[in-house]
Parts: C-alpha cells; structure tokens; sequence
C-alpha cells in the first residue's frame, strides 16, 4: 500500500444472489483527496460504502481502509472513519448534544473529553445554539450538519458522506460543500457519493463515474472532459479586430476557430491558449473584451459518454441493491 | 476466521441508552399504570376473599398472589396476562424502530459490533421488567402486610421471590420473541400484530387446540370414558402439546411454587399416591425441583429465541 492512499479497493465486488450490484471495480483514495463516487440511484454506490465499512460482506475482491481490513478488523475501520448515511436518521427524543453523546460513549471517548469534542463540532457545524434542542425540531439541513457533526467529533481520518446533498435547498448545500471543503483543509480524505453532478463537482479533486455497478470513468473533472468530450479546452474570445480570427487560428494547439456573434470567437484547443489569444489581440492592437476558459462539466460529460455508449438495463437484483 | 476485539465493546453504552429510553417513554408508563391499578384491583379482591373465608392457613401469605374473588382473577392470572404485553411493548420496535428512524446504518458504523447493539436492547428490556416486576413484588407484599396483619414466613417469602424471578424469566420469553419480530419484519405495526397474534394463539388458544389434537392423534379409550375418566395416553399427549406453550409452563410453575401442596404436575397414576400424606405441603425444594423442567423449558426458549433473531440481525442488511 502506498504512503499516501488512504483506501485501496481491488476488484470489489458484491452479489446479491444471482444479481451483481458491484462489479469488479477498483479504485485509491489519496490523503487529504475529495473523491466523489457519482452515478444513477441504483448503480452500487452505497453498496461500495458498506463493503469499505464491513457492514455488508465482500463477494469477491478485497478492499483496505487506512491499511485495515474491514472484513477482518472492522472495528479498527470504524474508529477511525466517519460515516454518515443517505438521509442520516438521529433519535429524535434525544436533544443534538445527547445524540452526539451516545456515539461518542460508543467510541469510547472519556467524559472530559467527549463534552470538548462534542462542543467543538457543534460549535464548526453552526449548531452551537441548538445544542439542547431536541432533534424532532430540526430540518434537514440540519440534522445533515448534524451528521457532519458526528464526523468531526470523531475525529475520522476519511469521512464517507453517502448522497450529503440530496433533499436540500441550495443555500443549505452551500453550507454543506463549505464543512466538506474544511475536511479537506485538515487533511482528512472525503469520499462522498452523489447523483447531483454539477454540486458535486465545484468540490471533488477526483470523481469516479459508475454505471451499472462498475466504474465507467475515473480521473479529474478536465481529464473526464477530455476523454469524453474530446476537443479539450474551449476559449471564448471577444475581442475587435480584422483578421482576428484567422491569426488565432495560426496559434499551435488551436484546432479550430468558430464565430458565435459579432467580435466573439470561440477557440478549440487541446491546451489552456488564453496566454497566446491575448498576446495576438494586443499584437494587432485590438481590444480585448473578453476572454474565458470553458471548464468541462460533470453534466456534459455525464451526458455525453452515455450518449455515446447507451446505458445497459439494469437488471432488477441491482436497482432494488441500491 | 477470528473477528478482532470484543463482541460486547458498547454493550453497557447501548443497555443505558437503551434503560433510559425504556424508563422514560410515554409507552412504558401506560403500561405501569396499566399493571399497579390492575394488580392492586386483584390484590384487593384477593384480600376481601382472605378475610372472609379463611381462618387458619399455614400459607396465608401466598393466597394473596392465588386467590381470585369475582368478577376479577387472581393476582397471578393478572401477571400471565399482562407481563407477555408489556414484554411485547418493549420489544415490537427494537430492531425495526432503528430502521424506520434510519439511525441504524449510522450506529453500526460506530466501533461496536452488531451482537452489542443486539444484546444491549434486550438486556435494557429485561432490566425494564426486572424493575418493574420487583416493584410490584414489593407493592404486593407490602400492602398485603398492611391489609392482613400477619407477617409472611422465612418460607412464604422465599416461595414469593423465586415466583418473581420465575415470572421475569417468563418476560424475558416474549421479550426474545418480540424482538425476534422485530428483526423479521420492517415494518413496527406488522412485528406488533404478529407477535400479539402469536401471544393470542399460545395463550388462549393453543390449551383448546392441544386438547382437540390430542383426542384426534390417540382417540379416547371407551373403556376410560365409561368410567368417566382421561385415557391416559389422550391426556399424555395433550399435555405434551399444550406444554409447548410458554404460558401453559409459566402456569405449572407457579402452582407448583404458590401452592405448597401441589406434588405433581399433570397426570398421576394411584400407584404413585400410595403413602403419600395427601394435603401436607412439601419443602421449597421439592416443589422447585417439580418445577424444575418447565423452569429450564422457559429459560430455554428465551434462548432460543433470542439466538434466531441473532443470526436473522447478523446476515440482515443494514441498508434500509
């Protein structure tokens, strides 16, 4: 195992009779990496989750998690990961306090300790003021930074957040992303599950595209965007000029110029040549108006490589897995 | 394959969350107040029909616990009754209640194993009634002490305080097939209705089947009906089946406990009478050791039912 991946997954795979719900997959997670796991409701993600926690056997493959197995040493796993679940359930008679108290007594944590850590990571999540507030109270939004809460007080090393976002309002999943981005400032590994895209990419260092049980696609956002949407880089210019566009068009890596409006040009290019279609406006003593690097979404990409290669059925074992 | 660490590492921190939620619940209240009004309704009936019939009783003490006056039963009626539903009540929703709650995924992601989580609720249930029923215990020989003016023997308390350990024993029973329940299935109301229905069947309805079963499988003797007697093997075999009830086990035991005088359970033969001093009671021992198969027979299916439901949670998905 490397130095610095902090989960290893090896041909993972999970049966469910005759069904698959996970297929072979392998994949690392890197310390300190966000590591997003997207794909349709159905398509083995949190099934994934709950063999990397042991909390659902491994038909086939191996997976380790901060050097442990989780099939072997799950309670060494479970120490030292967060883990909060698809629409995470708290007890609702208990006020946020006293639920963080039974985990924390599950942990382990002396009395002393627990009440710093749990004031602590009420306090990062903005739920210092509803700390004695019964949990039955709270809206989503705020039993999912409860669940954050629990991460933190932990103090995991990897946080597995299964579908953090689903059922929000944006203001809420803004807040949400911002307490997921401070994991990443502390150095602990995100592993977080979505089908909310574009959410989901302004956060990930690294994403893997599941269909059907297995990883389609896996890599950075602009590495995806390559590999599927293929013209790489895309520049807007707008700028005035004589000639302009057929000079862009001379500068290495440019591919093709293309005209969308009057004084708007938009390059396509295998690299980053916004440095070059600067220099060439200022050159001709243009006017530079205007000048943009597309950034390849998660959504297009998405659309695009399943466009390309037509989604199998899934079969019903896997959809009702998920 | 050797899992690392203990099965029970949280077992006391689930147990007290657990005893907590137990003790304060709305729920468990009802069913208090449900128990002391209807045990002091017995008790008092019981206590009327004391002091109008008998004079001299060497177990005075344990009529109080036996005697029924109408239109109530008895005291321990009341508890073969009521102790299976508060016992269910406990534990229709333990299992289950976690889903629906979606707090179980969460909780299993915690250094504890699933035995703890599982272990953990039924300990805190049975402590639950464990209180509950000394408390009563208490309530019962206090008020007796009060009401009858004569103090219990040495022997009347002893034969009273194995009846309450018999009798959360005998919780401990429906707790496990509560539970059991509400491992198999989802939904909470579905794990109630089949439990009480299964309460239902094995309590009041199993005693008449068992008779009817038995008459079919060994026909009575004409000769025995002639003289208006059981056929013994008819009457063997009715008791077999009717034993398997934890309520006709709970029943033997506690006659044979409360009731001095009682020198067998089920059928004697003549032959076994001879030299025997009808009416004369029997030391505790003897009377525990009759006792004794239908105490181990009710210890035992706690168990078991208990280890079912174990091995349904451990192969279960946690997902919802």
């Amino acid at each position: 195992m490397s130095q610095d991946s902090v989960i290893e997954a090896e041909g993972l795979t999970k049966n469910y009779g005759p069904a698959t719900a996970v297929d072979h997959i392998s994949f690392t997670v890197g310390r300190g990496e966000i590591f997003g796991l997207l794909g349709p409701n159905g398509a083995g993600k949190t099934t994934t989750i709950l063999m990397m926690l042991g909390l659902t056997d491994i038909s086939e493959g191996q997976v380790r998690v901060l050097g442990f197995d989780p099939v072997r040493e799950p309670l060494s796993v479970k120490r030292r990961v967060g883990y909060m679940p698809d629409t995470v359930g708290f007890y609702d008679n208990l006020t946020a306090a006293d639920n963080l108290r039974y985990t924390a007594r599950l942990i382990g944590f002396r009395f002393a300790e627990r009440e710093k850590r749990i004031a602590d990571a009420l306090g990062r999540v903005g739920l210092a003021d509803v700390a004695d507030k019964r949990v039955a109270t709270f809206s989503r939004g705020m039993r999912q930074r409860l669940g954050l809460a629990e991460i933190l007080m932990k103090g995991a090393q990897i946080a597995i957040l299964d579908e953090p976002t689903s059922g929000l309002d944006p203001h809420a999943t803004v807040e949400l992303l911002d307490i997921i981005r401070a994991f990443k400032t502390e150095g602990v590994s995100v592993l977080l599950s979505s089908h909310l895209l574009e959410r989901v990419q302004s956060v990930c260092d690294r994403v893997a595209l599941f269909s059907a049980g297995k990883i389609a696609l896996m890599g950075t956002v602009p590495e995806l965007g390559r590999a599927v949407l293929g013209g790489g880089y895309v520049v807007d210019i707008e700028a005035d000029g004589t000639g302009l566009a057929e000079r862009l068009a001379l500068i290495p890596g440019v591919s093709g110029v293309e005209k969308t409006g009057i004084g708007k040009l938009r390059l396509h290019s295998d690299r980053d040549v916004r440095p070059e279609a600067a220099a060439e406006v200022v050159a001709m003593h243009g006017r530079l108006k205007f000048l943009g690097v597309q950034e390849p979404s998660l959504e297009a990409i998405y659309a695009r490589y399943f466009e390309a290669k037509p989604e199998e059925p899934v079969n019903e074992g896997a959809r009702d897995a998920a | 394959m050797q899992r690392e660490g203990s099965a029970f590492s949280g077992l006391g921190v689930v147990m007290l969350k657990e005893l907590s939620d137990h003790l304060t619940s709305v729920r468990m209240r009802v069913l208090e107040w449900l128990v002391v009004l209807v045990a002091l309704a017995a008790l008092y009936g019981a206590i009327q029909q004391i002091k109008d019939t008998t004079a001299e009783d060497p177990f005075l003490f344990l009529r109080l616990f036996t005697t029924s006056r109408d239109p109530l039963p008895s005291f321990v009626a009341f508890l073969s009754f009521l102790v299976p539903l508060m016992a269910i009540g406990l534990g229709f929703d333990a299992v289950n209640g976690e889903h629906s709650r979606r707090t179980l995924s969460r909780i299993l992601s915690q250094p504890i194993y699933r035995d703890a989580l599982l272990f953990g609720k039924f300990l805190a249930g049975l402590m639950t009634l464990s209180i509950s029923l000394i408390t009563l215990w208490l309530l019962v020989v206090g008020i007796g002490l009060l009401m009858i003016g004569i103090p219990p023997g040495a022997e009347e308390i002893a034969r009273s305080f194995v009846f309450l350990l018999v009798t959360i024993v005998y919780a401990g029973v429906w707790l496990a097939l509560a539970l059991l329940f509400s491992i198999l299935f989802r939904s909470a109301a579905t794990a109630a209705l089949v439990t009480l229905g299964l309460w239902l069947l094995l309590t009041f309805i199993w005693p008449v089947l068992a008779g009817a079963a038995a008459q079919i499988i060994v026909p009575p003797d004409p000769r025995y009906m002639a003289l208006g007697l059981q056929t013994p093997g008819t009457a063997e075999l009715e008791q077999i089946l009717a034993r398997l009830s934890p309520s006709t086990l709970f029943a033997e035991v506690v006659v044979a406990l409360l009731d001095p005088t009682t020198r067998a359970l089920g059928p004697i033969y003549l032959s076994q009478l001879q030299g025997a001093v009808l009416g004369s009671p029997l030391p505790l021992v003897e009377s525990i050791l009759i006792a004794w198969p239908q105490i181990v027979g009710m210890v035992a299916s706690a168990i078991m039912l208990f280890v079912i439901g174990y091995v349904v949670f451990q192969r279960q998905e946690v997902r919802a």
